[in-house]
């Protein structure tokens, strides 16, 4: 397969001092759900420790798929996935549950549990750090609580934080979604669709939320997405799926019509 | 009428061949047909065998005003000397009993649903214990606990734990099931232990569907212990026995009179917290 095949380089400043260039390797990483028909054929990728990385492909392709892999909320079927060099494939229990702190994750639904409130539900991010029991009890370190607070103004929701989940708007919630993530001090952020519930204007604050956030904090970011248009606009690399192979990988620049074309097939869509 | 008409002009003007719909197939038709059938059939074979004895049918109307007459006025009196404090016992059983069999559904209702137990193994077997629970009246477990603890209100309080199990436990389980997988996945995408998944995953989601399930089977409870004193497990039910053997209805009648109160009242808190939870 013909990709423009231009690495993304080092990238530079933002990086956590002394984290390595980077964050995640994908090595040989295959899918199937029904064995012999495989949705993911042997990916091999590298993340770098900084940047927005979209992945666009058409539906049913395996983007979503892909991201779940990486914390297994899909059993990959073979290869291996390294977060700074630690293979996650091998976990099990509680390693498995430290591994996934370390990764955030944003949903297309948002999945925010709706009858807590907005904070109770930024502090869901601290769960693999707290027990259950104090979990329980709300007693969240002052820390954490200091946390949510300052992701809450972050985001802009400080007027909202003992309000219902269930009583905001979707940019609302997906801007929650983000915060909650963060709150787990993240090495990597998974984002699976974030945008797609949302109307256009809503999707390109929470595309600039999320990219300025994390740019701040130096979290790579990958992020699954339909809307060829904002991958463009906000991704630094992008990755072409299409029939569960990477066909295309390159700065946003690179990405052509041709591209598109091989990725989503025919051409009559273009404009 | 409609689709004779239809025969006669097409819709679509030139179409050779027109298309037909109906609501249901015949073969859908005959298995209605069979249904309404069997249902009317049942009806008249149980009349067949229920025996009506004609003359106690004619009887009826006379015996119940007569039962009416020696009920009024109620004994009033009667009250504060033996049917307050049977009352009183009848809320105690119904409630420790809804307590008791609370504590124990919670950990069935956790195992039962396959969302929180991913095992249909386990799922299974618990789901029998839960229907073994239900299968059995609450009068037939006041008549196995009076043989293992005697008469009285311990007999009456596990008889209603025993009985309410299955239904909380069932019902729980069901509305596990029915929660969300989104947050949950959030939660456990997050690293939260399962416990964490527990407290914040799925009990907000189930906490309206917990307190009205035990809200609504403490209501039933209430009623179910009234009676369970005509076996001996205790409260009012020994009262309006008693008050029976001895014909003494207008004392009878007051038993009746304080059941209803209590229902009543049972019944207004009920939904009154209902409406203030959900």
């Amino acid at each position: 397969m013909s990709g423009a095949g231009a690495s993304v380089g080092a990238a530079g400043g933002g990086a956590p001092v002394g984290a390595p260039a980077v964050a995640l390797e994908l090595r040989g990483l295959q899918k199937s759900y029904v064995r012999g028909k495989p949705v993911l054929h042997a990916i091999d990728l590298s993340i770098a420790g900084t940047g927005l990385t979209a992945i666009i492909g058409p539906s049913g392709t395996g983007k979503s798929t892909l991201i779940r892999c990486v914390n297994r909320l899909v059993e990959p079927s073979g290869g291996q996935v390294l977060l700074d060099g630690e293979d996650l494939t091998a976990l099990r229990g509680r390693s498995l549950r430290l591994a996934r702190r370390r990764i955030g994750m944003v949903f297309q639904e948002y999945n925010l549990v709706e009858r807590l409130t907005v904070i109770e539900n930024l502090l869901c991010g601290r769960l693999g750090h707290v027990s259950a029991f104090r979990a329980w009890l709300r007693r969240f370190p002052q820390a954490d609580v200091d946390r949510a607070f300052e992701l809450l103004d972050a985001v802009g929701l400080a007027d909202f934080a003992k309000v219902r989940a269930d009583a905001l708007s979707g940019g609302q919630r997906q801007r929650v979604g983000i915060a909650r993530a963060l709150m787990q001090e993240p090495r990597l952020l998974l984002a699976d669709e974030p945008t797609s519930s949302l109307d256009p204007k809503t999707s390109v604050e929470v595309m600039e939320l999320m990219r300025g956030l994390c740019a701040q904090r130096g979290i790579p970011v990958i992020v699954n997405m339909h809307d060829v248009e904002l991958a463009r606009r906000f991704a630094s690399r992008i990755i072409g799926m299409s029939g569960g192979r990477v066909v295309f990988d390159g700065p946003a620049t690179a990405l052509t019509d041709e591209h598109l074309k091989q990725i989503y097939g025919g051409e009559g869509w273009l404009a | 009428m409609d689709r004779r008409r239809a025969v006669a002009e097409p819709l679509t003007p030139g179409s050779a061949v027109r298309r037909e719909w109906q609501r249901f197939t015949p073969g859908q038709r005959l298995a209605r047909f069979a249904v309404y059938f069997s249902v009317v059939a049942a009806f008249v074979l149980s009349l067949g065998t229920v025996e009506v004895i004609p003359e106690f049918l004619w009887d009826a109307p006379a015996q119940v005003q007569d039962l009416l007459l020696r009920m009024w006025p109620p004994d009033y009196a009667h009250y504060p000397s033996s049917v307050h404090d049977a009352m009183v016992e009848t809320l105690h059983i119904a409630t420790l009993g809804t307590v008791i069999s609370v504590l124990l559904a919670v950990p069935l209702g956790l195992l039962a649903a396959n969302n929180v137990m991913p095992s249909r193994t386990v799922n299974t077997l618990i789901k029998l214990a839960l229907v073994t629970s239900r299968s059995v009246n609450s009068l037939v477990w006041a008549l196995l606990f009076i043989a293992v603890f005697g008469p009285g209100a311990l007999a009456g309080t596990l008889a209603i734990a025993f009985r309410s199990i299955g239904f909380v436990g069932k019902l729980l389980g069901e509305a596990l099931e029915e929660a969300q997988p989104g947050p949950i996945e959030a939660l456990k995408a997050s690293g939260a232990s399962w416990p964490s998944l527990l407290v914040f995953g799925y009990w907000p989601q189930v906490k309206p569907a917990f307190w009205a399930l035990v809200l609504l089977r403490w209501d039933i409870n209430v009623r179910e212990s009234a009676v369970l004193g005509l076996v001996g497990a205790g409260g009012i039910g020994v009262a309006l026995n008693t008050a029976m053997n001895l014909f003494q209805w207008d004392r009878v009648a007051v038993v009746l009179l304080a059941i209803f109160v209590v229902v009543i009242v049972a019944e207004v808190v009920v939904t009154w917290v209902r409406g203030r939870i959900l």
